[in-house]
């Protein structure tokens, strides 16, 4: 059976790529943080200091978006019959680089979304971001010119493929249940922000849709920033790049039109200047979003079709977010984290331990 | 016959760098390859189009893909 998919056509990742570039500068009017309409990292560590597994009281929100992503991609799936629970493809390792992924994101400020969210805002910082991403990609694909493998994963359960949905789904449940008190730090058993990034978001209704909208969206096209890079560099092939680029475009429009754009490199929001360690950063996590096969977005789209092995890394961001603001590995706006450095150079050798131990030639 | 390659339960971009090996390496005007989810259907289509092999069939095979792509 043939069913043409619209999404997957040129048109169709442009198309969706401009529509992302549309709603997420929409979402920073709306109320979410500058030049931070969408960014899978932050919002997973927001999400990570809501349920408390760090503490760090200026970015704590459950971000309504995230849950978006991977609901509107399970309904996606499950309407066009590509629900398809899956994993067993080496889910620690996946864990791991779901970590590091994390720590490197927050060593720069941002996932591969949000540093082009930034450029198309005016940071200049972002440039050295993105450089740092596509070295990180380039260095993957060595490796996966190499025979580098982690395995096949195979067919699951229904409820094996269902858990991180219902997690979130249970995650919604619960900011449902306890909505931001006005002057309060808490309401009921989850963490708010009072200032910093944490204290801004655009009204529930209105994230939870556009994260459902972008999810479906993005199930559909196959939309991957990691990917758009990796393709291009590994196959000479631009279909997902077109999507990103459309992306960069749209949304460079439409921050002008909106008054958001910014440009400079000094006094950036949620940003530092720190050139080496937005390129390092950067780079750490792009290896681990091109060796786990995903970037932060396509991993959570992923998990809706059922992948438990983008549900692991998913989680392993998560955790990432909470032991980068734990111990003093994330960046902030004065500059590197207490320990970050250190967190960096350790995440790159593990990152590259996990590739050379996984050659394989077939 | 046709050389095949079986991509099921492999995460991208392996199904595609088996795929774009095998047209490198085999002597056959044929490959047959094996996925399992609809994106690495889409995306061997568009590989295999993209250097100069034709699509011939795509089918649904139980819970896979079954892709025939000619010189």
């Amino acid at each position: 059976m043939t069913r043409k998919n619209v999404f997957a056509t040129l048109g169709g990742i442009i198309a969706v790529g401009a529509i992302i570039g549309v709603l997420a500068p929409m979402l920073q009017k709306l109320g979410n943080p500058a030049n931070m309409g969408i960014c899978v990292a932050c919002f997973e560590r927001d999400i990570a200091g809501a349920i408390g597994l760090h503490r760090a009281a200026v970015v704590q929100y459950l971000r309504p978006e995230i849950l978006g992503f991977v609901l509107g991609a399970l309904i996606a799936a499950l309407i066009f019959r590509e629900f398809k629970p899956s994993g067993g493809s080496a889910p620690m390792t996946r864990f791991v680089l779901g970590l590091i992924a994390m720590i490197g994101a927050l060593i720069f400020l941002g996932c591969p979304w949000r540093a082009i969210l930034r450029l198309a805002g005016g940071d200049g910082n972002a440039i050295l971001g993105l450089a740092g991403l596509a070295a990180g990609v380039a260095i993957g694909t060595l490796f996966f010119k190499k025979g580098y493998n982690l395995g096949r994963s195979y067919k699951q359960s229904t409820a094996t493929g269902l858990m991180l949905p219902l997690i979130m789904f249970g995650l919604l449940v619960l900011r449902l249940m306890f909505p931001p008190v006005e002057g309060a730090d808490k309401s009921g058993i989850l963490f708010y922000s009072l200032q910093g990034p944490g204290a801004g978001y655009a009204p529930l209704w209105i994230s939870l849709a556009i994260g459902l909208g972008i999810g479906f969206l993005a199930q559909r096209s196959r939309f991957c920033t990691m990917g758009a890079i990796r393709d291009l560099i590994l196959f000479r092939q631009f279909h997902l790049m077109a999507g990103l680029l459309a992306l960069l475009a749209v949304s460079l429009v439409v921050n002008v039109i909106l008054g958001q754009f910014n440009p400079g490199f000094d006094g950036q929001p949620v940003a530092h200047t720190l050139h080496f360690w937005n390129f390092g950063g950067m780079l750490v996590a792009g290896l681990a979003f091109a060796l786990a096969g995903g970037c932060p977005g396509r991993q959570l789209f992923m998990s809706g079709e059922g992948n438990s092995d983008a549900g692991v890394f998913v989680l392993g961001m998560i955790t990432g977010a909470a032991l980068a603001h734990n111990w003093g590995l994330a960046s902030s706006p004065a500059g590197l984290g207490p320990h970050g450095a250190f967190a960096a150079i350790i995440g790159l050798l593990v990152c590259l331990g996990i590739g050379f131990a996984n050659l394989k030639k077939a | 016959m046709a050389h095949k390659v079986d991509a099921r339960g492999l995460a991208c971009p392996q199904p595609v760098l088996l795929t774009m090996e095998a047209m490198k390496s085999t002597s056959d005007s044929e490959i047959e390859i094996l996925v399992d989810n609809e994106a690495s259907r889409e995306n061997v289509s568009r590989a295999a189009g993209t250097h100069g092999w034709n699509v011939t069939q795509s089918d649904e095979v139980g819970e896979d893909f079954r892709i025939l792509i000619k010189k």
